[in-house]
């Protein structure tokens, strides 16, 4: 078909990042784990592929089934090409065909998606090290490139690859497998890939430099797959959905954290009336879910503190007697001093800023925030509130000393401005 | 207005570290290209050649030899071709300009063709 016919089948958004899960997840199982880095680099030529006919021949009126025939064309010829992996080429090309076969019959459900759900967890296997399991997550399992991912950790891009390579050989080394952990293996499997969707969640709502206060493609991505593992009885634990609510909550509010200005609005300012009802509603409905089981996981928490802001009808009516109870909690559970300083803001709102500030001095003590901005800024709200403002504006200016994201640093600067002009009100940033 | 064979070689070594995501959206970019020629009118059509599997035929003593692969020797491979009319090449070399095929670092080879 020539490029210049009016036929045009839209390019759905995303769907080569779908389609890079998907084809790298039913190639691993194919080819197995050991072969992961072959698998991705099939699903790459395939794409190459596609960027070179589509834009000339006209995008194909099923591109997901032209991308597998392609991935499957480009898999026999490495199978050739590989002496390991010949004696298991017959088999592996009746496999591809079948499937081929389930994707042409499959209407509306994927027949893969059960592929994704094992890479997750493959993702997250004891032999790979912690620090790489997000980064492994988002390139095989969401479609990112080593830059991207790079850029989403302010990573140096050659570390990332290389981290991803050695990631890699240890699952070959480990003899990893694809199926589904079962029993002790599987829950301990399920509380690492809780912990890799909350740090890719969290690097995506923190922000720590650049214009963009949350680079929303990370939160997109681990609400996405949280979602995912709810789906599966196997992976669909109380815990897991808790996280999930977290999640949503927590995603209820990006349109409002920042102004069309860049500038940032602090929850107290931000306008409740344009919170994402839908999202918040299915936050409801996992948290509901996350309280069927015996567990109770810092997520279960995490997730009622951020729901009760979610119902609150403005930041002076929250359930703030609630809000203390729950960081009471958490930090018994975590003795985390960013727990404690959470904590700190909301006893200001419950029992004023002297007491909060006495409180602070206690999380002051560890030393452990002195190089954490919020810490700086919570102090400098609550001394600005007590009406000491030279010591405020230094506490602002350490903290705008610390703060990488350019938005913080000019909601800082107006807090500064704010001091100057004696103009302080009870309204500070939150620090979660 | 003459026509002019534009000769997508492909040797593209940026696309290996594309993310599929960006690769989605030069895709766009080329459709984008070739529908604004298409209405200026000036996109008579296009073609994507296969990757692998053509042939070089070469005859010595009257015998046909037949080698594999389209780039026995090139390193480049020619991936495709549009087919555009211009006036003359300056006009064509324009139509070229904003081709995204450039900025993957792709080269283009704009031939004109002899009318019948």
């Amino acid at each position: 078909m020539a490029a210049s016919s009016d036929e045009v089948t839209p390019l759905v958004e995303r769907l080569f990042r779908d389609e890079a899960g998907r084809l790298i997840a039913l190639l691993t199982r194919l080819l197995g784990p050991a072969h992961l880095a072959l698998a991705e680099d099939v699903t790459q030529e395939a794409f190459i592929a596609a960027l070179g006919s589509w834009p000339r021949a006209g995008v194909p009126r099923r591109p997901s089934a032209w991308l597998l025939q392609v991935a499957r064309r480009k898999a026999l010829d490495a199978l050739r090409r590989d002496r390991a992996l010949a004696d298991r080429l017959p088999a592996i090309a009746a496999e591809l065909e079948d499937v081929e076969r389930r994707d042409d019959a499959g209407a509306g459900e994927d027949p893969f998606d059960d592929d994704r759900l094992r890479m997750i967890l493959l993702c997250c296997h004891p032999a790979v090290s912690g620090d790489s399991r997000v980064a492994l997550t988002l390139k095989v399992v969401s479609g990112f490139s080593v830059s991207e991912v790079a850029r989403a950790f302010l990573a140096d891009e050659k570390a990332v690859a290389q981290r991803l390579v050695r990631a890699k050989r240890a699952l070959r080394d480990a003899g990893a497998t694809f199926e589904m952990p079962e029993g002790a293996a599987r829950d301990a499997r399920l509380d690492a890939v809780h912990s890799v969707l909350y740090l890719m969640f969290n690097e995506g709502h923190t922000a720590h430099d650049g214009e963009s206060l949350l680079r929303r493609d990370l939160c997109v991505e681990a609400l996405r797959l949280a979602e995912r593992l709810t789906r599966s009885e196997s992976t669909g634990t109380p815990t897991t959905r808790a996280l999930a609510a977290l999640f949503c909550f927590h995603a209820s509010r990006f349109d409002e954290r920042m102004d069309q200005k860049g500038h940032v609005a602090t929850l107290a300012r931000q306008d409740r009336s344009r919170w994402d009802v839908a999202l918040i509603s299915r936050g409801f409905e996992h948290l509901a879910l996350a309280g069927t089981g015996e567990a109770l996981s810092t997520f279960h928490v995490e997730a009622e503190i951020a729901s009760l802001h979610a119902i609150a009808p403005s930041w002076a009516a929250t359930d703030w007697a609630r809000i203390v109870e729950c960081y009471d909690r958490l930090l018994m559970i975590t003795g985390s001093p960013v727990v404690a300083l959470n904590r700190v803001v909301a006893v200001r709102e419950l029992r004023g800023a002297a007491n909060a500030l006495v409180e602070l001095r206690e999380v002051e003590r560890s030393g452990a925030l002195d190089r954490y901005h919020l810490f700086h800024a919570v102090r400098a709200e609550l001394l600005g509130a007590l009406g000491w403002s030279d010591e405020a504006a230094r506490a602002w200016i350490r903290a705008r000393e610390l703060a990488k994201s350019n938005p913080v640093q000019r909601h800082i600067a107006q807090r500064l401005d704010a001091l100057a002009s004696n103009d302080v009100d009870s309204e500070g940033i939150h620090p979660s | 207005m003459a026509k002019y064979m534009v000769i997508l070689h492909d040797s593209m070594p940026a696309l290996r570290k594309m993310s599929p995501d960006d690769m989605q959206k030069v895709i766009a970019k080329y459709k984008a290209w070739s529908a604004k020629l298409g209405q200026a009118g000036r996109l008579v059509g296009g073609e994507k050649l296969f990757d692998e599997g053509g042939k070089h035929l070469t005859k010595t003593n009257g015998k046909m030899a037949v080698k594999d692969g389209p780039y026995a020797e090139a390193k480049e491979v020619v991936g495709g071709y549009f087919l555009i009319e211009a006036k003359d090449y300056t006009e064509a070399t324009k139509l070229c300009e904003d081709c995204p095929h450039l900025e993957l670092g792709g080269r283009i080879e704009l031939r004109q063709v002899e009318p019948t």
